[in-house]
């Protein structure tokens, strides 16, 4: 599809690093199944820059997962993209740290396109949630990895094998000429999530996605999981999608954050202005319910009245209204409120902090009472 | 591995042993012997034997002796590898089957091999295309071959090519060739004739391995291992063919064990109505005449394949998936 790929000449290393990697605007990705349509993902922008780790918050199926899906164009058959732009910088040559780059849509290729099979694995790898299901349970997880080796860079079997044996090295799992050739059932949940992160490294991507990659094991070896990660990141200055539902986990590892609730972003800022001056009332009832040490003992943990609206039967205006402390009645139901800045990259989709709060914007979408969804 | 093998090999005897016992009882439960029905089939035809003769046959077979030392007899021919002698053909029952096991090997595998050939195909078309016209008209065509039975499938084509061409497709060879010794003309013209029965033989378990290779495939084609493979950029047949085909294969590879004998005895009856010289009739006419010795000795190869296909799943099994090879035994 030459029309969405702009060749873009070498600019100077000072640009290069203000503009970003990947660039989302306003992605929606709806399922269309018998039963309706549901819109998991719904107007959602966001920005990758080089080296920069940016982590994706919110509850189980706010639409992270299918975000990352859209991005790489691997979604489900009932998914669709409805309409925004996906742009990533791409190299022409993956190895090569000087490589001359181009601007690549990824919305506008095919999902089976040889171009975007490129990309992917090798511009853009994924972690995904459970590194156990990710790998096929009759191959061994280096017959996995070699394959993508193969798949993405121009080396023989043997070669290839070396550079698997050298990225199970990295990741710090001992033995890797022998671990290589085993089953991902013959390796503890440590060991396999680190075979996963290599699959990941093996082809040099400069993005990674990691959905939810602590999930799957224990309090430790998430720890140590998180600390390799650090590691990779800053020494491949790799930049990372950290997809999670754990803030805490966010605080050790983002730059930037951005919280997603059904679908849509309602904050968006730099890692230490979400944690020290959150501005919606999500995100400020998010980090009310981390458990601390330093809280009082037998208290309640704080936690979000109310449960996430069935998918089928969105809230109208602001998704978050029926659970929100500051509900504002013909306001915040009537309209949905557009992300807008409050400070330098500090974003804000809520109307106590919009000028035009008097005045929301028709959306055309029927209005609910409040009373219903949230007796 | 090799260990597990060697132990279900020693099983083989014991449970042969058993089957043995149980068929010979199986022959031996409908009232009256070979001779009975012999005598009825004279008296009918208007001749009839006096007491005496009647006395000489019986001892001359056996049948005068308690029907322990008929098993006993039996088994004694059975370990010298006579298998026994027919009571209708006076022949010995190896010489009747081994006339028939060449053709019968034949037909059951190329059954075999067209129902493996068509099936998966299919199935995996089936699957990755779910849902599309082509689908529909593959889960149509898999009920009406499930529930047709294959007899009923036989008669049907053989009325079909008489009438519209005026074609005989009955029996495995032209007249000409029926009782010619084996060459190269009669192998063609086996291969002529073979195509028919292979496909009525198939079919319904074609149908069926199609239905089970779409369920498999559909179960595996939503696992995370997918959404890992298309991330790393493979293409959709590539992962198809490598991830979840290799997976949905391993429990058809199960089904071979009881595959293998219900292609012998399922074409007892096609075999009849269609006339094809292998050993489904020759089973079928045994057991009407109660020439016990030719039927027991043929249920018994039966019992045997069933031991052989299950050994023979089990290793192809274990071959497929490490899971299992691995398995401590």
């Amino acid at each position: 599809m030459p029309s969405s790929i702009k060749p873009v000449t070498q600019p100077s290393a000072s640009s290069l690093s203000q503009e970003p990697l990947l660039r989302v605007e306003d992605l929606k990705a709806y399922f269309f199944m018998d039963e309706g349509t549901v819109r998991a993902v719904d107007g959602v922008s966001f920005d990758v820059f080089p080296g920069k780790v940016v982590g994706i918050v919110g509850e189980s199926g706010c639409g992270k997962s299918v975000t990352m899906k859209a991005i790489l164009q691997i979604l489900e058959p009932s998914a669709k993209i409805i309409s925004g732009k996906v742009t990533l910088r791409s190299r022409f040559n993956s190895l090569d740290p000087d490589s001359p780059e181009e601007l690549v849509e990824l919305t506008g290729l095919h999902p089976d396109s040889r171009k975007i099979r490129k990309i992917r694995g090798s511009e853009i790898a994924l972690i995904p949630q459970e590194p156990m299901a990710a790998f096929s349970p009759v191959y061994t997880v280096g017959n996995h990895i070699i394959e993508t080796i193969l798949l993405h860079q121009d080396v023989s079997k043997q070669e290839a094998r070396q550079i698997a044996i050298d990225v199970f090295r990295s990741v710090g799992i001992s033995m890797p000429e022998q671990r290589i050739d085993s089953y991902s059932w013959e390796l503890s949940g440590g060991l396999r999530q680190r075979a996963i992160i290599a699959m990941a490294l093996s082809c040099n991507p400069r993005l990674l996605i990691a959905d939810e990659p602590t999930t799957a094991i224990d309090v430790t070896t998430q720890a140590q999981i998180l600390k390799l990660l650090r590691k990779l990141q800053e020494e491949r200055q790799t930049s990372i999608i950290f997809i999670t539902h754990d803030l805490g986990v966010i605080a050790q590892m983002a730059d930037e954050v951005v919280v997603m609730y059904l679908g849509m972003v309602m904050e968006k800022g730099p890692v230490h202005t979400i944690f020290k001056d959150a501005k919606h009332p999500y995100t400020q009832a998010l980090l009310r319910s981390i458990p601390s040490v330093q809280s009082t003992p037998r208290l309640k943990l704080p936690t979000i009245a109310g449960s996430i609206a069935h998918p089928f039967n969105r809230p109208a205006g602001c998704p978050f209204h029926p659970r929100c402390k500051h509900f504002m009645r013909g306001v915040c139901d009537a309209s949905q409120p557009a992300l807008a800045p409050i400070a330098e990259g500090h974003f804000v989709s809520c109307f106590l902090y919009s000028s035009e709060s008097m005045s929301p914007v028709a959306t055309g979408r029927q209005a609910v009472p409040a009373t219903e969804n949230n007796p | 591995m090799l260990r597990y093998i060697l132990q279900r090999l020693l099983l083989i005897p014991v449970l042969l042993f058993l089957f043995s016992v149980m068929v010979f009882a199986l022959v031996q439960a409908p009232p009256g012997d070979y001779l009975t029905s012999y005598i009825a089939t004279l008296s009918s035809s208007g001749s009839s034997l006096d007491q005496a003769e009647i006395e000489a046959l019986k001892a001359q077979f056996g049948l005068d002796q308690p029907v322990y030392i008929q098993y006993v007899r039996w088994i004694q021919s059975l370990l010298r590898g006579k298998l026994g002698l027919s009571l209708e053909y006076q022949r010995p029952n190896v010489e009747l089957i081994a006339e028939r096991i060449g053709l019968t090997l034949v037909l059951a595998l190329s059954a075999f091999v067209f129902t493996w050939i068509v099936a998966i195909p299919l199935g995996i078309y089936s699957a990755t295309h779910r849902n599309t016209l082509l689908d529909y008209l593959t889960t149509v065509l898999n009920y009406i071959g499930v529930a047709t039975p294959n007899f009923m499938l036989a008669l049907i084509l053989m009325w079909w090519a008489y009438s519209q061409f005026g074609l005989s497709v009955t029996g495995l060879f032209s007249r000409e060739f029926e009782q010619a010794p084996w060459s190269f003309a009669k192998v063609i013209d086996l291969l002529k004739h073979i195509w028919v029965p292979m496909i009525v033989i198939g079919m319904a378990g074609t149908a069926r391995l199609t239905r089970v290779m779409r369920a498999n495939l559909l179960d595996e084609l939503n696992k995370p291992y997918m959404t890992s493979g298309r991330a790393r950029g493979l293409s959709e047949w590539q992962l198809v063919m490598k991830y979840p085909v290799r997976l949905a294969i391993n429990p058809l590879a199960s089904t071979i064990g009881w595959y293998l004998p219900e292609i012998f005895s399922g074409s007892l009856i096609v075999a009849t109505v269609m006339n094809l010289q292998n050993i489904g009739p020759l089973l079928l006419r045994s057991l009407i005449n109660q020439d016990m010795y030719l039927a027991g000795s043929i249920l018994l190869i039966y019992c045997f394949l069933a031991i052989i296909g299950t050994l023979l799943s089990d290793i192809l099994l274990a071959w497929l998936d490490p899971r299992i090879r691995m398995e401590k035994t």
